[in-house]
């Protein structure tokens, strides 16, 4: 049984379909990157999972749940199994880095405090920031504010971590440090869905690659499968321009 | 000149400051009530005016007209209804509880624009991080948007108040024995207009000062918490 099964998803922006019956599926520790030109729809499948945007048809399973978009409430279920890391890491700019990764655990799913925060604290640790518990967003480079929204999202202690992006908005020099703090949770067996733009990093660490075009997920295999021999027109051409130099 | 001078003892007697200060204190009395209990209002009417979905449709339309209509009366035609209203309802309700109802409704239109724009100001994406979360409708509003917004509510909102100090001579057209009303009464008594209104203009003077002075403390003060200066930039960016 895969950790989860996406199956012809679709979701609109007012009256134009973005996403046009989407079928994707992840093993338990399994990690799949969407890759495509941008405006694919790649993000909004993600969105679309944490229920930000509207899902209009199709099913989705985790862990062998069916997951129900129906209604606000509804959508909380999918929101505990899941957490997703933003492009722009959206941390909370009148918290500190502590209460930003301890707010939800404690507010949201009631756990005792003192554990939370020593989690929190390792957290902070494991990316790398473990002295930066009692800053400010704003005192911390974007790397690093990109690493602290990491620990947040494995703070919520997500089956499934969603990956938007996550180095898009960074400086060049600022991008390792964050793809070696994603290293580390593949190692640990996380599964994970990475949209990403970093096409050799996504090499190393996907299992699954799933190449999208205009709301539709065009071909799917291994990596090497997909970067070095795609089947369709439209992949080949989307490789070809962007792995040429 | 000569009059206003040979008038000067006579009008700074004990009974006449006694009386401007009582006045004084009316007017200052009624201003800040109503501008607090009409902003705590405000709030609950901006939290209705978010409510999502079908169901609430007419509270939002309410709320919505409330705010459209009243801030295109003017201020002294609301007193009227009030009192009208008021007194008809109960006829023995004193002209101060009038006075700070009508100050009250008018101040709720005008600070729930202010608290409306505030919230606003802050990033959509703020409110996404803490969906995904789970976090409640009312936990991301006390959490993340209010702490974040009241940067951009402080300031015009004192601002307002200090404003609606002066404003509030306005409710001396029912009868409130606020300053505009005592200066009346002192001028026909006989003293010099100028004098009396002077002396009114000073004490209005007094009572707003501080309270601007205030609201640029708070405004410096609640300018530096972190984040603020980074949110914004990214907003403008």
């Amino acid at each position: 049984m895969p950790h989860l099964a996406v199956s012809g998803v679709r979701a609109k922006y007012g009256t134009l379909e973005v996403l046009k019956g989407i079928n994707l599926t992840v093993e338990k520790g399994g990690i799949l990157s969407l890759v495509g030109p941008s405006g694919s729809g790649k993000s909004t499948v993600l969105r679309a999972l944490m229920g930000l945007t509207p899902i209009t048809g199709g099913d989705v399973d985790i862990a062998g749940e069916r997951m129900d978009y129906s209604s606000a409430r509804a959508v909380r279920q999918a929101r505990d199994r899941m957490a997703i890391v933003f492009q722009q890491y959206n941390l909370f700019q009148n918290m500190t880095v502590g209460q930003n990764l301890t707010l939800a655990p404690i507010k949201i799913k009631r756990r005792p405090k003192a554990e939370v925060e020593a989690q929190a604290r390792r957290l902070l640790d494991l990316v790398g920031l473990g002295d930066r518990y009692g800053a400010f967003p704003d005192q911390l480079s974007g790397g690093q504010q990109q690493r602290v929204a990491l620990a947040r999202a494995l703070a919520l202690e997500p089956q499934i971590l969603l990956l938007d992006e996550v180095t898009s908005a960074l400086d060049p020099e600022l991008v390792n440090e964050v793809l070696d703090a994603i290293r580390k949770l593949a190692d640990e067996g996380m599964t994970m869905v990475i949209v990403s733009h970093e096409m050799a990093f996504v090499r190393e660490v996907a299992d699954q690659v799933a190449f999208m075009d205009d709301g539709e997920v065009i071909e799917s295999g291994s990596p090497a499968q997909i970067f070095d021999a795609p089947k369709s027109q439209r992949a080949r051409d989307f490789f070809g321009k962007i792995l040429r130099h | 000149m000569d009059r206003i001078i040979e008038q000067l003892p006579r009008f700074f007697s004990g009974p006449n400051m006694l009386l401007l200060l009582e006045a004084a204190g009316l007017t200052l009395g009624m201003t800040v009530m109503g501008c607090v209990i009409g902003f705590g209002l405000a709030f609950v009417l901006v939290f209705l005016r978010q409510t999502p979905g079908l169901i609430w449709l007419p509270l939002r339309v309410v709320c919505i007209l409330y705010v459209e209509i009243f801030r295109r009366i003017p201020f002294i035609v609301v007193v009227y209804l009030v009192l009208f209203f008021i007194q008809t309802a109960t006829p023995d309700a004193s002209l101060f509880t009038i006075a700070v109802i009508a100050i009250c409704l008018y101040a709720v239109a005008y600070t729930a624009d202010i608290i409306r724009g505030g919230l606003e100001s802050v990033s959509s994406t703020q409110i996404e991080a803490a969906q995904v979360m789970n976090l409640s409708r009312l936990q991301t509003n006390l959490q993340i948007v209010l702490p974040q917004a009241w940067p951009v509510i402080i300031p015009p909102a004192i601002a307002f108040a200090v404003s609606f100090i002066k404003d509030t001579a306005l409710v001396s057209q029912v009868g409130v024995f606020e300053l505009a009303f005592r200066g009346k009464e002192l001028n026909n008594q006989g003293f010099s207009g100028l004098l009396v209104f002077g002396t009114i203009a000073f004490c209005y003077f007094l009572m707003s000062f501080p309270l601007s002075l205030l609201g640029q403390y708070l405004e410096k003060r609640l300018a530096t918490p972190r984040g603020q200066r980074r949110s914004r930039k990214i907003r403008d960016s």
